[in-house]
């Protein structure tokens, strides 16, 4: 009763909250159904690749909110977000590795493939404990959070910000590309980590792992929304929007100002990793490639046009520019980056506060 | 031999390590008079002497008005008390113990000195009542700020204040909406939520009509005595009007010091400023 009271105080003014959790529920019921339970000859039966195309979808949303927590609501514009959510996939790929044991190519117990491949003897450091579920799961959340905490400590001790800020968080997911790409760092190079057989001993082919994975993803994604939301509402939610509207007041009212900006910023890398570690496991792999800088600028034009400081508005940008882009990949490969730019380009002229700014219009309208 | 004297000048228990000695004093001390010591302060920006030899002292429960013409360095010298810029030479102190020179923006708020800027600075996005909420005296933590609630004292004070600034109506209205004046205001009510020891306030009366310059004046000098307040004015009859003892600053450094009168009749205020 309490915490119900609790949940409804948080979403009591978020009509779009309230939209997107009422359907997350709903999907948690709906989809199992209609995958397990309905026969597959059946014209509502479910197939299984769109559960796991829906499962992905939803951790780009919470991956979505994360952004718009640190560019909404402090202004921070990070576009380098990709890196942490690539983080997390890393420290989960390395356990799905693991738990491949001798069931690789080379049918090496100690041993990921890759490595025997690159005659290396025996496991680096780094790779111990990975084969530890509470230990890889706890990696999820410390890497891309230690890594958030010490560049954003730096950063924003040197009071580094606006574009220079933007700039410098594109340097630091371009540099962790280049070196994931490396052989020498042991994750795989190139080709990054694939070839997952189970997780926590479930088989990863299963249709009812999947499931298991969308449903998590559904969770994630609605405990990140809510732990936002708490954020937002509470008193550091209305500090960390006065940093971003007016820094150096906040500094003359005795609010540390860099100290706000790392711990948000952290916090939203670990939403971030949490993400990329339910993803990796639904795509099957995780590769260099998710540090592209491009990618985190691709999230950010999620947020743009969700619209931000609204935290739903990403969850809809999020969802429907990458259903968007399934449709167009599908149709012409070529044209998604031109179609994305122009789409950006449009809301930003057009719709400065994004497709939320489209519904906040209707609901004047509604009430006058 | 002396490795071991170093050892044991480091374990000597009668002292504390100066990496772990507390930068800054956290208790005010106004025992001697003054509650803020301004010594010799030098700024120059690109080679030009903003500040300039700069020697001021206010005392404790003092209302001072500071004059001067633009450009003389009024608002540089705040930016120096509150921590944004740091002088070339110079020493700043609040009461005896506390040495603002090594401290940062939030920490000297802290220690109590509150600023009202010249273009008022509120936080547009938030209504008048979070403004107060977020000026508020208190823990200003990061983790605190998570759970944290006003008490029944602040929440008294903040009503206090809202009456006292006139904007108890718009308490719920976004800040962004208000009149210019009406953000002076808030930003003084914005002061006042502090309890600050030492109140800076640059250009309050900047764009209010006769009537709100009245009240602020009122409210301003009702602060002195519990508070010390400096205020930076361009407006002479407001000054006149609550000022026992006006500073003249020119070309960063002082002038002339003294009652409204003295300064006013002095020979070099007049060929500089009054003159004009
Ligand atoms: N950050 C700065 N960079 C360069 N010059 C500055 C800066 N701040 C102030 N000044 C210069 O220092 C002088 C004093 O400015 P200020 O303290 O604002 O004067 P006042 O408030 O008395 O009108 C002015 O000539 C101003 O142009
Ligand atoms: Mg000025």
């Amino acid at each position: 009763m309490i915490l119900f009271r609790f949940f409804s105080n948080l979403l009591k003014d978020d009509r779009g909250g309230q939209a997107v959790l009422l359907i997350l529920f709903l999907m948690t019921i709906l989809v199992p159904v209609l995958n397990l339970w309905v026969p597959a000859d059946h014209p509502l039966h479910m197939p299984t690749y769109l559960v796991t195309l829906m499962g992905k979808y939803l951790t780009y949303a919470l991956l979505a909110v994360s952004v718009d927590l640190v560019w909404g609501y402090l202004g921070i514009l990070s576009l380098g977000h990709g890196a942490f959510f690539a983080l997390g996939g890393y420290a989960m790929g390395m356990y799905l590795m693991r738990q491949i044991g001798d069931r690789g190519v080379y049918g090496n117990p100690d041993l990921p493939d890759f490595m025997v491949f690159l005659n290396w003897k025996e496991l680096p450091w780094f790779w111990q404990g990975f084969d530890m579920s509470w230990f890889a799961f706890m990696m999820v959340a410390l890497a891309p959070g230690l890594l958030a905490f010490v560049f954003g400590w730096l950063a924003f001790r040197s009071r580094v910000t606006g574009v220079y800020l933007s700039i410098i968080t594109q340097a630091l997911t371009y540099a962790l590309m280049l070196a994931f790409f490396r052989n020498e760092m042991g994750f795989g190079g190139n080709n990054g980590l694939t070839d997952f057989k189970e997780i926590l001993g479930f088989n990863l082919q299963a249709d009812s792992t999947r499931i298991g994975l969308f449903i998590a993803s559904a969770i994630a994604l609605a405990v990140g929304y809510l732990a936002c939301r708490y954020i937002v509402l509470s008193k550091l939610g209305r500090i960390v929007v006065a940093i971003r509207d007016e820094e150096s007041r906040a500094r003359f009212l005795g609010y540390k100002v860099e100290r706000y900006k790392v711990w948000i910023f952290t916090f939203s890398a670990i939403l971030a990793g949490i993400a990329g570690a339910l993803y990796v496991p639904q795509v099957g792999i995780i590769n260099p490639g998710e540090f592209s800088p491009l990618n985190s600028i691709e999230l950010v034009i999620w947020v743009a046009i969700g619209g931000r400081a609204t935290l739903y508005g990403a969850v809809v940008g999020a969802i429907l520019v990458n259903y968007a882009k399934t449709v167009f990949t599908g149709a012409m490969p070529d044209s998604w980056l031109f179609a994305l730019g122009a789409l950006f380009v449009l809301v930003t002229l057009y719709l400065p506060q994004g497709l939320a700014g489209i519904m906040r219009h209707f609901r004047k309208a509604e009430a006058s | 031999m002396s490795m071991l004297d170093s050892i044991r000048q480091t374990m000597r228990r009668d002292e504390v390590f100066p990496f772990m000695a507390p930068k800054v004093s956290e208790l005010l001390d106004v025992s001697h008079g003054p509650i803020l010591y301004l010594e010799d302060l030098n700024v120059s920006f690109d080679g030009f002497k903003a500040i300039n030899d700069l020697n001021l002292y206010i005392d404790a429960g003092e209302l001072r008005c500071i004059i001067g013409p633009n450009g003389a360095g009024k608002t540089t010298m705040m930016d120096i008390i509150t921590g944004k810029t740091q002088p070339d030479s110079g020493q700043a102190w609040f009461g005896q113990t506390i040495d603002l020179l090594r401290m940062t923006e939030p920490e000297i708020a802290t220690a109590g000195i509150g600023r009202k800027f010249q273009k008022p600075t509120v936080f547009e996005y938030h209504s008048v009542y979070e403004n107060l909420e977020l000026a508020m005296h208190g823990d200003k933590g990061v983790w605190h700020s998570l759970i944290a609630h006003m008490n029944g004292e602040q929440r008294a004070l903040l009503d206090e204040t809202l009456e006292t600034i006139g904007l108890k109506e718009q308490a719920q209205q976004t800040a962004g909406a208000l009149s210019h004046g009406q953000k002076q205001w808030l930003e003084i009510g914005m002061l006042l939520v502090q309890n600050p020891h030492l109140l800076l306030v640059d250009e309050p009366v900047a764009g209010m009509t006769h009537q709100e310059m009245d009240r602020t004046g009122e409210l301003l000098t009702s602060l002195a005595g519990k508070h010390s307040v400096v205020v930076v004015e361009h407006d002479m009859d407001f000054v006149r009007s609550i000022a026992n003892k006006v500073t003249v600053l020119h070309q960063g450094s002082v002038l002339a010091e003294g009652t409204m009168d003295e300064v006013q009749n002095n020979q070099r205020v007049i060929e500089v400023y009054l003159g004009e």
